[in-house]
C-alpha cells in the first residue's frame, strides 16, 4: 500500500506491504541505516528513532502506522548526510560538525563496537531536548530502553550529563 | 510474519465492524477460534505486544485493525477517573492528577518495560497483552494456551510462573495495570456490535479452566475504549519486585487501596500481580487490615494471609516470598509507615 513517512524533515513515498516495519522500511526501501536491526522484539534499543519528541522502537511499529508523525533518525542530528539528503534537526549545528550528543559521545568513550550507538544516541537527545540539565537518576531513567553489550553505559551516562548546547525541543 | 490486510479504523463503530468476522467468515473463524482462539481479526493500538506475537507466528491475523483513533484522553470523572483505552503509558505514568490520587497505578505504569515501550504502549493494550510465558511465547512449542495437549511449564522451566490457580495452564497474568485497576474498584468500558457496556475489573479477568485460550471475557469484535476508576480510598501503593529495573515484568507486585477512619482501616482492597493467571485479589488479606491501625506486624500477617494458599511449582517456590514482601511494602507505603 502506499505510505508516506516524513523522516528528519524529507518526506518519502513509498509502496509497502501493510506488515514491513518502520525500521524495515527506513533500512531496505530508503538507506536510512542509522537505526539497527538487532532484536527485532522491542527488547535492545538499536532501532530508537524520535517521534514527535519522543523515543520510539522503529522495530515494534508499522510502516504504515507511521504516517503523519514527524519521524528523526541519527542521519538527521548533522547537515552533512549526503546519501540520504538530511537537513539538520538540531539547530545551530554547523556543517561538518558532530551534534553535542554525538561530541559528548565521543569525548567521554560512550561506545565500544558502535551498533547500539545510534539508538543511544537518539535516547540521549530526546532526554536533553526535555531536560537539557539531568540528574544522573533521570538520565539512567530515561536511557535504560538501550542495551549496550559491550558494556559502555558509564561512558555514555557520562555523555548524557556532559553534553552541552542541545537545543530545547 | 504472514501477511495481512490493514484497516485504519476512524471509530470505535468502523473498527468494530472491522472486527467482526463476516457470515462467511464466520465459520472459518468458529472453527480457528475453537482450535487455538485465534481470531482473524485483530486491534492494533501501540502495536508493541502485537507485533512481537506476529513475527514469532504465534498470533497470524488475516486483517489488523487500527483502533489508534480511540480515547487517548485522560480526565476526572463522576468523582473518579476516566482513563482512555488509546491512552500512552508514559502519559498516564505523567499524570499529576493520577500520581496523586492513583498512586498504585500511577506506579504501575511507571514501571512497565522501558521508556520506549511507555511512549509507545497504550492502557489498553497492556491490559489486553498476551502472557509472557517463554513457551507459549515460542513457536516451537505448541502449549495446551496454543491449542497443544500439554503446559510445558509443569516439568520444565517454571521460576517465573503462577504459584496460585492450579493450572491447568500456570502463566502468570502479564498486565501491571490491571493489578491497580481491580485494586481501586475500576472498570472497563467495552464497546462491541451491541454498543458499549460495563465489565467490573475484577470479573474481567478469566482463569485457564474457563477460557485457556485468552485471558479475559472480551470478545475478539470487542475493544476496551475506557478504564473507570470510582474515588480512591485515602491511602493506596503499589510496590513491584523485580529482577530487572528495566526491561522486564515483575516477580511479583502488589496493589493496595484502604478507605480509612481516622488511622484505622475501615475496608481494604488488595491484589497481587504476577503470581496467578488473573490478577489475584486476597479477600483473607484484606479483612486481616478492617478495623485496624497498620503496624508492620499488621502489613506482616495480612501478607502471610494472601500467600496462605500458594501452591508453588518446581522452581518458583522462592516467588512465595518475594509476593509477601510485595504485599508488606505495599501496605505499609499506603499506610505512610
Amino acid at each position: 500500500m502506499p505510505v508516506t513517512l516524513t523522516i528528519n524533515g524529507q518526506r518519502h513515498q513509498l509502496r509497502v506491504e501493510p506488515r514491513v516495519t518502520l525500521l524495515d522500511a527506513m533500512r531496505t526501501r530508503l538507506d536510512i541505516t542509522g537505526p539497527k536491526r538487532v532484536c527485532d522484539r522491542g527488547a535492545c534499543g538499536a532501532c530508537t528513532v524520535i517521534i514527535d519528541g519522543r523515543t520510539y522502537y522503529s522495530c515494534s511499529m508499522l510502516a504504515v502506522e507511521a504516517q503523519g508523525r514527524n519521524i528523526r533518525t541519527v542521519e538527521g542530528l548533522t547537515p552533512i548526510d549526503s546519501a540520504t539528503g538530511a537537513t539538520s534537526r538540531a539547530g545551530g549545528v554547523a556543517q561538518g560538525k558532530l551534534h553535542p550528543v554525538q561530541q559528548a559521545f565521543c569525548d567521554h568513550d560512550g561506545l565500544m563496537c558502535g551498533f547500539c550507538t545510534p539508538g543511544f544516541v537518539m535516547s540521549t537527545v530526546a532526554l536533553l531536548e526535555k531536560n537539557p540539565n539531568p540528574t544522573a537518576e533521570q538520565a539512567k531513567r530515561a536511557l535504560d530502553g538501550n542495551l549496550c553489550r559491550c558494556g559502555t553505559n558509564i561512558g555514555v551516562l557520562k555523555a548524557a550529563l556532559s553534553a552541552k548546547g542541545v537545543v530545547r525541543g | 510474519m504472514k501477511a495481512f490486510a490493514y484497516v485504519n479504523a476512524a471509530n470505535e463503530k468502523e473498527a468494530i465492524a472491522a472486527l467482526s468476522p463476516s457470515a462467511r467468515a464466520g465459520q472459518r473463524d468458529a472453527l480457528t477460534a475453537a482450535r487455538s482462539g485465534q481470531p482473524s481479526s485483530v486491534p492494533i493500538s501501540g502495536g508493541m505486544d502485537l507485533l512481537g506475537l506476529m513475527k514469532d507466528y504465534i498470533v497470524s491475523p488475516d486483517r489488523v485493525v487500527s483502533i489508534k483513533g480511540l480515547d487517548q484522553s485522560i480526565a476526572g470523572a463522576d468523582g473518579g477517573l476516566r482513563v482512555g483505552a488509546a491512552a500512552k503509558l508514559a502519559d498516564l505514568a505523567e499524570h499529576a492528577q493520577v500520581r496523586k490520587l492513583y498512586p498504585a497505578l500511577a506506579t504501575a505504569a511507571d514501571s512497565v518495560g522501558t521508556p520506549q515501550i511507555r511512549n509507545m504502549g497504550t492502557v489498553g493494550g497492556n491490559i489486553m497483552q498476551r502472557p509472557r510465558c517463554w513457551y507459549f511465547r515460542n513457536e516451537e512449542f505448541n502449549c495446551l494456551k496454543k491449542g497443544g495437549s500439554r503446559c510445558f511449564a509443569v516439568e520444565g522451566e517454571n521460576q517465573f510462573h503462577a504459584i496460585f490457580g492450579d493450572g491447568p495452564c500456570h502463566i502468570v497474568h502479564p498486565s501491571s495495570l490491571a493489578v491497580p485497576v481491580i485494586a481501586y474498584g475500576g472498570r472497563f468500558r467495552v464497546a462491541g456490535p451491541n454498543g458499549s457496556r460495563d465489565i467490573d475489573a475484577g470479573e474481567f479477568f478469566q482463569m485457564p479452566n474457563t477460557n485457556l485460550y485468552g485471558e479475559s471475557v472480551l470478545q475478539p469484535n470487542e475493544i476496551i475504549t475506557h478504564v473507570i476508576l470510582p474515588a480512591p480510598g485515602q491511602r493506596s501503593a503499589g510496590y513491584e519486585v523485580r529482577f530487572k529495573q528495566s526491561h522486564d515484568w515483575p516477580l511479583a507486585m502488589a496493589s493496595v487501596n484502604l478507605v480509612m477512619s481516622g488511622p484505622t482501616v475501615k475496608s481494604a482492597r488488595i491484589v497481587m500481580g504476577a503470581v496467578a493467571p488473573v490478577p489475584w485479589r486476597v479477600p483473607a488479606a484484606e479483612r486481616v487490615l478492617a478495623g485496624k491501625t497498620i503496624t508492620e506486624a499488621v502489613a506482616v500477617e495480612a501478607a502471610t494471609a494472601a500467600l496462605a494458599g500458594a501452591k508453588p511449582m518446581s522452581g518458583n517456590a522462592y516467588k512465595i516470598q518475594i509476593a509477601k514482601t510485595a504485599v508488606k511494602r505495599a501496605i505499609l507505603k499506603a499506610a505512610g509507615a
